[in-house]
């Protein structure tokens, strides 16, 4: 074992005894596991939705974004940005609902404010099918890591093997307390090192960040702007209105919102926040210094640019202290996400088809899924050969059709009834994944459109015609929803 | 509450509608680089101007 690796174990025993310390003392019960007894103040709810900001995907898939398409990379700055403005009117109004009728899960919200189990089922399994591909690439960022930290000693699947087992370990041990504490040295590390790599990576191989972008335009011209066709202008717009829409409708982000002691939390956190994503740039210069001076990755090699430029460049011990970090990355918003599914599938699948069961058995059977649904993860991630942002686009495209129901049951008077939210979410989840099994696009669809419409992301046609299908249903149904649904799905 | 709701729509206008116009060099970036740079600090900028008009923020 290298000192690489050697560092590498060490951050993640620190993350685990972490994990362990932060729940000593706290009876671990449904909510004190899943939104941490609903007492975090500004800064831990902004450390745990920033958290969110900096996975994986932004270490390794924003660089390989930026190495492989060029200025296509930048939605990832821009949609995060966005989605805080969104997050200024919408947050504190779904902290106040969940609040009142003391919910804790975003199939909770669905089911309150549509009195509808189904849809509640419903709403829990869109978010399950959505965040499976987000662990996956997760799991692909915990496996970059290690094998290429072991400098080939030890093979891709291995490495995604051992990152399985150990987030496994430590999303039964920690729940969302560890998830805090380790997000709060996550970040510190990534800010250190991603600032540090993106300034001095373009610096120590071109004696500058203008001279590295001159470089790479004479290279591959046209790759520091968008193309007129695939990846252009109106892809970008389309891309980026499609994952604003998208940002908060994560299961375990809609935790992360109940878990704030007050909704003016988020309107404060709202201002600052954008500025912490203005740290992606330096990811995205990494990627591209990483054209010139690592070539030749393609497809999802591409997300390795990063680590193999740091190769490179740095000594072996530094190269554990920037696996350390990218471990942390994955581990936290890992964390999450696969104690998000479990509790999805234990309190709001499972506990509607047997409501007389406890909370404690609750808690013991998301701990009992949490194995399994990883087992599930690195069955895709080593069958799979898609970049970390395709994946994440892919996950994005589902979760988004939970949006327009959502938006509207926040009105005073919603004109949506539970048919129509069902039958829009199920006509958008239908379209996103027929047009994701054909790799069709709404080019190869319409080949006559212009080229502006046949560049737009597949997400927001599926978007639009859900919102038609959702109005369309619940005017044609008016007469029948005022028949309230039973509690439970047994009484039907 | 009717300049909040103008404010709320500055950021996207300012970055996506006006993409295809900036898509020199500025602080060594691409100008569109750049562009959408600058946006991420106005847009921080302008929810604090929200955040201080907001009645709300005296829920």
């Amino acid at each position: 074992m290298n000192i690489a690796l050697l560092i590498i174990l060490a951050f993640l025993l620190l993350s685990i005894f972490l994990g362990i310390r932060s729940s000593k003392g706290k009876d671990m019960d449904l909510e004190q596991w899943t939104v941490g007894g609903r007492g975090f103040g500004a800064i831990f709810v902004f450390l745990l939705m920033a958290g969110e900001i900096y996975t994986t995907f932004s270490f390794l898939g924003g660089s390989g974004w930026a190495y492989g398409k060029g200025a296509p990379a930048l939605y990832v700055l821009i949609y995060i940005t966005l989605s805080y403005v969104l997050s200024y009117w919408l947050l504190p109004e779904i902290w106040r609902y969940a609040k009142e009728n003391k919910l804790m899960s975003q199939s909770d919200f669905f089911v309150s404010k549509y009195k509808s189990p189904s849809l509640g089922i419903l709403a829990a399994l869109v978010g399950v099918v959505s965040m499976i591909p987000v662990i996956v690439v997760q799991l692909k960022g915990l496996g970059i890591i290690v094998s290429e930290a072991s400098y080939g000693a030890i093979s891709m699947s291995e490495a995604v093997w051992m990152g399985a087992i150990s987030l496994t370990i430590y999303v039964m041990i920690s729940g969302i307390h560890g998830s805090v504490w380790t997000a709060v040295i996550k970040d510190i590390m990534m800010v250190a090192i991603i600032g540090f790599l993106g300034i001095y990576l373009p610096i120590h191989y071109f004696g500058g960040f203008q001279p590295m972008f001159e470089a790479v335009d004479a290279a591959k011209p046209g790759f520091l702007k968008f193309p007129d066709q695939g990846l252009s202008v109106s892809w970008f717009i389309s891309t980026v209105i499609l994952l604003v829409f998208g940002f908060y409708m994560w299961p375990q982000v809609f935790s992360a919102v109940y878990s704030a002691r007050s909704g003016k939390v988020f309107r404060k956190n709202a201002i600052i926040s954008p500025l912490y994503t203005l740290m992606l740039l330096f990811v995205f210069f990494v990627g591209f210094t990483a054209i010139l001076k690592v070539p030749g990755l393609v497809g999802a090699d591409a997300d390795l640019s990063l680590l193999r430029l740091s190769i490179e460049t740095f000594d072996p011990w530094f190269i554990g202290i920037i696996g350390g970090a990218g471990l942390l990355t994955a581990l936290v918003p890992g964390s999450m996400l696969l104690m998000s599914v479990a509790t999805l599938l234990a309190k709001n699948v499972y506990k509607e088809f047997a409501p007389d069961v406890s909370d404690r058995h609750i808690v013991r059977l998301a701990k009992f899924l949490v194995p399994i649904i990883a087992l599930i993860a690195v069955y895709f991630t080593l069958n799979g050969g898609e970049t970390m942002s395709a994946l994440i686009l892919m996950g994005y495209s589902l979760i988004t059709q939970l949006f327009p129901s959502l938006l509207l049951s926040l009105k005073r008077n919603n004109p949506i009834n539970k048919f129509g939210a069902i039958a829009g979410i199920i006509t958008g989840l239908a379209i996103v994944i027929c047009i994701t099994l054909s790799q069709s696009t709404i080019g190869t669809l319409f080949p006559s459109l212009p080229q502006a419409a046949k560049d737009l992301n597949v997400g927001i046609i599926a978007l639009a015609v859900n919102f038609i299908v959702m109005i369309t249903v619940s005017i044609a149904f008016r007469k029948h929803a005022v028949q309230l649904e039973p509690k439970s799905v047994n009484d039907i | 509450m009717k300049i909040i709701y103008i404010l709320t729509l500055v950021p996207f206008i300012g970055i996506l509608g006006f993409l295809p116009f900036v898509n020199p060099y500025v602080l060594g970036m691409p100008f569109n680089m750049f562009w959408m740079a600058m946006w991420v600090v106005l847009t921080s900028a302008i929810l604090g101007i929200m955040y201080k008009l907001d009645p709300r923020n005296r829920e």
